[in-house]
């Protein structure tokens, strides 16, 4: 992990990799409730979806597609295309923390990019444990809390264009994609594929059915190549130097 | 209202896709389409939210170019490598810039 410098060395790797994880990230929750209030969401509704869905790249997922005044119910099914990978990450992370009952209901919801990387990036089931949770913690407490200054401070804000945040959301989405664009290959292949099909699709279709139809581009390119995937790379903010989004969470 | 249900559906399908990944059988995993499809596709998405949150207002495509402009200067951020939250911040400070001078 990156983010160890500025943390005492005194803490253990898990400790010390969760709350720097958590940190960084978790202020991001700013940029996502001022592109959520931008798009007309009201403060309420940005924290309800940080709250409630806590997976950043899906909660942005829904809010561009208000934004761009599409259906919300073709949004809703977007944002869940997306948090479809949180369902790979916990098929990860079943054996390794291997919780049951109560903890693996409360745990469940922290199944993110972050929280992932972090559990997948210690050694034993004990330090995997505290890094899931020290990350969990930190990143929930902290996304939510600055999902509603950003809110509330772009409530009183006005016309947010004057600022530029209309080019926030698009740059977010940028940064959380780009250790994967780095990889080229099919990965690249699918992101030009993906792109093209939204845009030719747009002027046919309602706005959120485009981006639905980009899952499409998923299938390109050659079989049996074996991705790279993982919780690292999988639009991993916390590659992206400052870990985030989906990942924003 | 309608957005509200929508928040409420999202919120509560993106926990249960959590917790299914956490209680299902491990070997659903190893299986190559599954494996293939779904290790892509939140990149072809966020590649088509980009594109379209860049170029698209509802039915029409639209060049705003300061928005643009903030876009570019993200890419280049991300190319020097710069922190997520600089990106972030010169993307807008770009678009604002821009439209401060009377552009767009």
């Amino acid at each position: 992990m990156t983010h160890r410098t500025f943390l005492p060395l005194s803490l253990s790797p898990p400790v010390r990799d969760g709350l720097g994880v958590g940190l960084v990230v978790g202020v991001s929750g700013l940029a996502f409730g001022t592109t959520a209030v931008s798009a007309g969401l009201t403060a309420a509704q940005a924290c309800a979806l940080s709250l409630l869905c806590f997976t950043g790249a899906s909660q942005f997922a829904l809010v561009g597609v208000v934004a761009g005044g599409g259906n919300v119910i073709a949004g809703a099914v977007g944002a869940l295309l997306l948090g479809g990978r949180n369902t790979l990450y916990g098929l990860r992370l079943a054996e390794l923390l291997g919780w049951r009952g109560v903890r693996r209901v409360v745990a469940a919801h922290g199944v993110i990019d972050e929280t992932t990387a972090v559990a997948l990036a210690q050694s034993g089931r004990t330090d995997a444990r505290t890094g899931f949770s020290v990350t969990f913690a930190t990143l929930f407490l902290l996304w939510n809390c600055s999902t509603l200054v950003g809110a509330i401070a772009t409530e009183q804000i006005g016309d947010t264009r004057v600022f530029g945040l209309d080019a926030v959301g698009p740059a977010i989405f940028l940064a959380l994609l780009w250790p994967r664009l780095r990889e080229g290959g099919r990965v690249l292949l699918v992101a030009v594929l993906g792109a093209g099909i939204a845009v030719a699709a747009t002027p046919l279709l309602p706005p959120g059915v485009p981006v639905m139809l980009a899952a499409v581009a998923a299938l390109a390119g050659p079989s049996g190549a074996p991705t790279t995937g993982g919780p690292g790379s999988a639009a991993d903010p916390s590659a992206a130097s400052a870990a985030p989004e989906g990942r924003q969470p | 209202m309608t957005l509200w249900i929508a928040i409420l559906l999202t919120g509560i399908g993106c926990y249960l896709l959590k917790y299914a990944g956490l209680s299902a059988p491990r070997r659903l995993l190893d299986h190559p389409l599954v494996n293939r499809f779904a290790m892509t596709v939140p990149v072809a998405l966020l590649a088509a939210l980009i594109a379209l949150q860049a170029i698209a207002d509802g039915r029409d495509l639209v060049l705003d170019v300061p928005k643009l402009a903030g876009l570019a200067t993200a890419v280049v951020a991300l190319l020097l490598r710069a922190p997520f939250l600089v990106v972030i911040l010169a993307a807008a400070a770009t678009a604002a810039g821009l439209r401060l001078l009377g552009v767009g």
